[in-house]
């Protein structure tokens, strides 16, 4: 339980601009925009408070993505979910993935209807397997705004108003480009913030800093899979384009020009990692033919900004490259869901996209940018819903107050720099040989600081105005980095992307989900798998 | 990041300041200014909002970079990323050329 009082009362009056709504849904990426779209066409008010703008924010945005997107086949079907089993740790749930299959086919087709220009093939068939991001984006801002949803763009939002109950109530929050604040109050809330990247730069995730776990975390929010969190990408060593796909056709090779071995993008990205910590590796794309270099150009202009802009041809001249930290984006861990429409185990609050476990549909390993495009748009379906569904069978607006604790309220000590904070995070969270490959020494190691680290930040005073998103933000970051460690430790085996040292090899006893949560005190406890719990039982 | 908002093409119409998902630039009297470069992601995404091709971001994520605007604009590289995806007039035919799904499974 975290040291502050939260029965101050709501602040309302000079400097803030009020609403009073059904659903509120924090975050205006894929997840976010459908959770919008999906609430109004149930009949809910909705607003929506992106970080930054709706339709560019997020990492779908400036990215673009493949999304996992499967025919109606039975065999298709059962192939797309067998094939990612092993690789996940058999810790995803058959059910999860044949709805969310369902739903991103339905949710392709809508897609498709409102007039998204899905390339067609020579045999004249459309294609759904991709979204080009911006394109994508656009779009839903589009059909957000004609569904009547009122969108508060550059509108962080700062803590949670939480009701007498413990259920949340709505948010507070800045208009940056305003000077004055903002105060929602809801009788549902749709956190869709994304994870957490902790400022890596990897592409479009610099507004992706944790800040939606941070919040729920304050009214006492679960999350699962958070050791699944050290996803790294790869970019050129100065640059920030972090799509995997076209590095399939590289090879990858030492400062001399010898190969690395073992180094690929599909699975031997830690050979990359195992390489960069000894001196700079380089890439160079030689095994595309001109066809695919074609296919390359067309379907992903951005890839091709950094090396087009340095007078760089990546398919005959080597260029360095690097890894920077995906985190919780291309994780699998976020907030626990805990029934169908996304509920979290907070009252009220939902869960939608990568602020969200990937768990039932990832398991222990990242499906990439396709599973995520595809969780995003079904998670965020089912909770803008589900939030519908409860904010409309919910009474009158209830007696609430602010549920934020770091940076926000009036403390002994003196405000902490998010600037120094965030380094120090960095330092933790960022090293290959604390995050990527892991044992209980470094993992021991670092939570020590981590930890001393909380203790200063908690009884830090209030940052101000001009401080405050960024010592949130600092502090999420923080907070964020804590459960993926404590989890790690708890996971005494290696099993999907999660990878001990000390304990190199999968244990099947531990084919298990771990929670974690806590601010002040970090926890952790094992959940069973279901279909885990029937295999033994049968044994 | 970020480098420079042309002043000869900038009609302040100050899309940029709006679409920028981390508030980069502010609006003022005149044409916007960049006034927190350091939080450029480096996403490119102002490129592709501006329908004046005035603004350019360089490739390097890490710290400014020296420019030449008159070369980069002989080099094309003002607007190119628009060009390029088809949100431009002249090459909206891109917008449905994605190929992504010759290159899945490789």
């Amino acid at each position: 339980m975290n040291s502050y009082s939260r029965s101050e009362p709501t602040l309302s009056g000079a400097g803030y601009v009020e609403f009073d709504t059904d659903v509120l849904v924090l975050g205006g990426g894929p997840a976010g925009t459908w959770a919008a779209l999906s609430a109004a066409e149930r009949g809910a008010r909705v607003i929506l408070a992106d970080k930054g703008f709706c339709g560019t924010s997020g990492a779908t945005a400036a990215a673009g993505t493949g999304v996992w997107f499967v025919d109606p086949d039975a065999a298709k079907r059962e192939a797309a979910m067998a094939g990612r089993e092993a690789m996940g740790g058999y810790l995803q749930d058959r059910r999860w993935m044949a709805r969310v299959l369902d739903r991103t086919y339905r949710n392709s087709h809508r897609i498709a209807e409102w007039g998204y220009p899905y390339p067609v093939d020579t045999a004249g068939n459309r294609q759904l397997t991709s979204l080009q991001g911006p394109e994508y984006m656009r779009l839903m801002r589009k059909r957000v705004k004609q569904a009547g949803v009122s969108i508060l763009d550059h509108s962080p939002a700062l803590e949670l108003l939480v009701d007498e109950a413990g259920a949340v109530a709505g948010a507070v929050g800045i208009r940056r480009q305003r000077q004055d604040n903002w105060l929602v109050r809801a009788r549902a809330v749709v956190m869709a913030t994304g994870g957490c990247a902790f400022l890596s730069k990897t592409l479009g995730s610099n507004v992706l800093t944790g800040d939606g776990y941070l919040m729920a975390a304050e009214l006492g929010a679960e999350f699962t899979s958070m050791e699944f969190s050290n996803a790294y990408a790869i970019s050129p060593a100065y640059g920030t384009v972090t799509k995997t796909l076209l590095y399939g056709w590289a090879t990858f090779t030492y400062e001399d020009g010898s190969v690395v071995p073992g180094a690929a993008s599909k699975g031997g990205r830690s050979a990359i990692a195992r390489a960069l910590m000894q001196g700079p590796v380089y890439a160079q794309l030689d095994k595309a033919d001109a066809s695919t270099r074609e296919a390359m150009r067309a379907s992903q202009p951005n890839f091709f900004l950094p090396y087009d802009r340095t007078g760089i041809d990546p398919f005959t001249q080597r260029f360095p490259v690097t890894l920077r930290l995906e985190g919780t984006v291309r994780g699998t861990g976020g907030l626990k869901i805990t029934d169908d429409s996304c509920a979290t185990s907070v009252t009220g609050l939902y869960a939608a996209g990568d602020a969200a476990t990937r768990e039932l549909i990832c398991g222990g390993f990242t499906g990439g940018g396709s599973h995520n495009a595809a969780w995003a748009m079904s998670s965020g379906s089912w909770a803008g819903a589900g939030a519908a569904d409860h904010a409309l069978r919910s009474g009158s607006q209830r007696t609430s107050s602010r549920a934020g604790t770091v940076g926000l309220r009036d403390r002994p000590g003196r405000a902490f720099s998010p600037a120094v904070l965030t380094k120090a995070v960095q330092e933790e969270a960022f090293p290959y040989d604390i995050n990527y490959f892991r044992a209980a020494d470094r993992l021991l190691g670092s939570l020590q600081r981590l930890d001393a680290l909380w203790r200063e930040v908690s009884d830090a005073g209030a940052a101000d105005r001009a401080a405050i998103l960024r010592a949130r933000e600092s502090a999420a970051m923080l907070a964020t980095v804590r459960w993926m460690y404590r989890s790690a430790l708890a996971r005494t085996e290696s099993r999907g992307m999660h990878r001990r040292e000390d304990f190199p090899r999968q244990d099947e006893r531990q084919r298990h989900y771990i929670t974690t949560g806590g601010l002040d005190d970090v926890w952790t406890a094992t959940r069973p798998k279901a279909d885990a719990v029937v295999s033994e039982a049968a044994e | 990041m970020i480098q420079v908002i042309d002043p000869e093409t900038c009609t302040s119409c100050n899309i940029c300041v709006n679409v920028c998902p981390t508030n980069v630039f502010d609006q003022t009297d005149g044409q916007p200014v960049i006034a927190r470069q350091d939080d450029c992601q480096t996403c490119f995404l102002c490129e592709l909002y501006c329908p004046e091709d005035a603004l350019f971001v360089a490739p390097f994520a890490d710290g400014p970079q020296p420019i030449d605007i008159t070369a980069l604009k002989q080099a094309g590289m003002f607007g190119s990323y628009r060009r390029a995806v088809g949100w431009s007039e002249e090459t909206r035919d891109a917008r449905g050329g994605d190929r992504s799904y010759l290159l899945f499974g490789h």
